[in-house]
């Protein structure tokens, strides 16, 4: 009897606020098409316009229009020794700075997990690198690693002068560039892992205290497993940002010394502005697209897998 | 008898810990301290051997930053340092054989960063949060699929997509103005917003929700007075994430922006002067384009960390 009048009266509700408002699925459609129509117009429409392009000999400042030349341009750039190096130099820098910056992030959340007095104030303090501009980042690390008055060279001991020149010389500078890399990402890794830490409820560390197990079984068996999701997706966001990395080398070393810092970001734009090959750009980003898309596949792919598991 | 050991060993490794961590921090800092010095120093004391930490402040940077000069010959000088109308950014710049003729770009380059980060990221987190209740409450056909490109528009090197924006934008006449990076600013940012605010909407109990339709709320009122309460932190933090992403932006602005909508970040590098580089000036620059985010990023410094940490304190 009383359930029945419950569920009559619940009906009654449900017919009332459907006739006053908007259904789900007029609200749904409203609140996704904005976002979607954006992303459409903005990213769908455009790569279907360079796609046209890489096929065609199109340069933008010229009043010519654009002349289909097939796969020349493809053909051109995989043929292309020195694409094939700025690829090379692109994924050790990949490499190089997502590493370093998992185990800084890391190692940096574990160090500020348990709160002490100033935690707060010290975590907020370790974000700011990540806040600056990597063009005024760049720019800045310029001074700082200059190898007469620069701060880094006397900080890691050499005497004036006598330090090497970091971004002078073409075995270093790549690592020049890392360095000021992870200094300004790591941080964002420790974010997303002391989220995760944080999530870690106590009773696993004190079930593992009472078993007695070591200090490496527990942070392999417990802290990593449930920082994963979190450490992935950190991950994540920092390869597909250090591919594109472009902001950081123009400033530090606009490609040089030599070409030994051009990543493919700083080529592209290179073919695609002060040179205005159109088309071989549009070329050159659709490989790029596909190398970045491959590789956030798996990414996602290995994010899900974690998700669900 | 462990029960003894413990608290000491704790205290200990807490302290260790703590110490490690203020020197860290410290590491950290200290480029950026590097900077806020060299904004305040005179010529001569950024270019010393070796590097100087004590110095008379100058806002000789200051002066460089926002003005543009050209070098006086010895016989204009004197005439020059007889005037009396000379206020105290011509002094600073005599002082170094200057004399101002204008004001620089730069504090219109300035405030149309203001303009257009602070729109678009208005515009992104009002989208991004009605997708993501979207994708976390309703049954949307091929979820994962859209959620994949939303979050693949992201991927993308600016450059990739600026090649045909730019002609596009050219066809349009949106090249160099303030909404066309608006919009470009609000797109670039929605993907980050939608899979961040997806995430806190994820993790507020949709009990609440079903308890105010229950209640008679339609579906927007329980929206607007109980997610959107619920999900303010994440709001935050998305918020301070795109506006640091939009304020800092520069390949997009660099390559469709040339004069009246052109944005700070692209313009620092210009402030390089011809008789060297004046490092003063960029530093000054530099500063005045973080103090905003450092703000921003310390009054909402409770909801960051409340943000980050959600999982923690739903427990």
């Amino acid at each position: 009897m009383a359930k029945e009048h419950v569920a009559l009266r619940n009906r009654d509700v449900v017919r009332r606020s459907n006739r006053q408002s908007l259904s789900d699925e007029t609200l749904k459609r409203l609140f996704l098409w904005p976002t979607l129509i954006l992303l459409i117009t903005f990213n769908i429409f455009p790569l279907l316009y360079s796609l046209y392009l890489s096929f065609t000999d199109f340069s933008a400042i010229a009043n010519v229009p654009p002349n289909w030349v097939g796969l020349r341009n493809y053909q051109e750039i995989l043929g292309s020794d020195q694409l094939w190096r700025y690829f090379q130099n692109t994924g050790r820098y990949v490499v190089l700075s997502v590493g370093l910056q998992t185990l800084v992030g890391f190692g940096l959340a574990l160090l500020l997990r348990r709160r002490f007095a100033g935690s707060g104030l010290i975590t907020t303090i370790i974000l700011v690198p990540m806040m600056l501009s990597p063009i005024v980042v760049g720019l800045f690390w310029k001074l700082i690693y200059n190898p007469s008055y620069g701060i880094f060279n006397y900080m890691l001991g050499f005497s004036a002068g006598r330090g090497p020149d970091w971004l002078g010389t073409p075995q270093l500078a790549m690592w020049g560039v890392v360095i000021v890399d992870v200094w300004m990402w790591s941080p964002y890794v420790m974010l997303l892992c002391l989220a995760g830490l944080s999530a870690i409820p106590d009773y696993l560390y004190e079930a593992a205290e009472i078993d007695r197990a070591s200090g490496w079984y527990t942070f392999r068996r417990i802290t990593l497993p449930m920082v994963a999701p979190l450490l992935m997706i950190a991950i994540l966001f920092r390869t597909i940002e250090a591919f594109k990395t472009f902001d950081l080398v123009m400033g530090l070393t606009g490609g040089g010394p030599g070409d030994s810092t051009e990543l493919v970001a700083v080529n592209l734009y290179r073919i695609a502005f002060p040179q205005w090959q159109t088309g071989k750009a549009s070329a050159l980003a659709y490989i790029v697209l596909v190398v970045i898309i491959g590789v956030s596949n798996i990414y996602i792919r290995y994010l899900n897998r974690i998700k669900e598991g | 008898m462990p029960m003894v050991e413990n608290p000491g060993r704790a205290r200990a490794a807490r302290t260790t810990r703590a110490v490690l961590a203020v020197a860290v921090c410290l590491l950290f800092l200290v480029p950026v301290i590097w900077m806020l010095m060299t904004a305040f120093k005179p010529r001569d004391a950024i270019i010393s051997v070796p590097p100087r930490v004590t110095f008379t402040p100058s806002l000789e940077g200051f002066v460089g930053l926002f003005t543009q000069r050209s070098t006086l010959t010895k016989m204009q000088m004197e005439r020059y340092q007889q005037r009396t109308d000379l206020n105290w950014m011509d002094e600073i710049a005599l002082e170094r054989g200057l004399a101002i003729i204008g004001p620089s770009k730069y504090r219109d380059r300035l405030l149309n960063s203001v303009i257009i980060a602070s729109a678009s990221t208005v515009l992104s987190v009002a989208l991004g949060v009605l997708a993501a209740y979207a994708f976390s409450r309703f049954r949307v056909k091929a979820t994962n699929d859209w959620q994949f490109f939303i979050l693949s528009t992201r991927m993308l090197p600016p450059v990739v997509i600026t090649i045909p924006i730019f002609l596009m934008y050219r066809q349009l006449g949106l090249y160099d103005t303030h909404i066309g990076m608006i919009l470009l600013y609000t797109v670039f940012n929605l993907s980050l917003a939608v899979w961040l605010l997806k995430g806190f909407i994820d993790e507020i109990p949709r009990e609440y929700e079903e308890a105010a339709l229950v209640d008679g709320y339609s579906r927007w009122q329980a929206f607007t007075k109980i997610v959107l309460p619920q999900a303010i932190t994440g709001i935050a933090a998305t918020t301070v994430f795109c506006l640091i992403f939009a304020w800092n932006e520069y390949a997009f602005a660099l390559m469709l922006t040339s004069e009246r909508a052109r944005t700070a970040p692209p313009s620092i590098p210009t402030v390089l002067g011809t008789a060297g580089i004046e490092w003063s000036a960029i530093a000054a620059g530099s500063l005045l384009f973080l103090i905003p985010v450092v703000i921003v990023t310390f009054a909402l410094r409770n909801y960051l960390l409340r943000g980050i940490t959600f999982g923690a304190l739903r427990r």
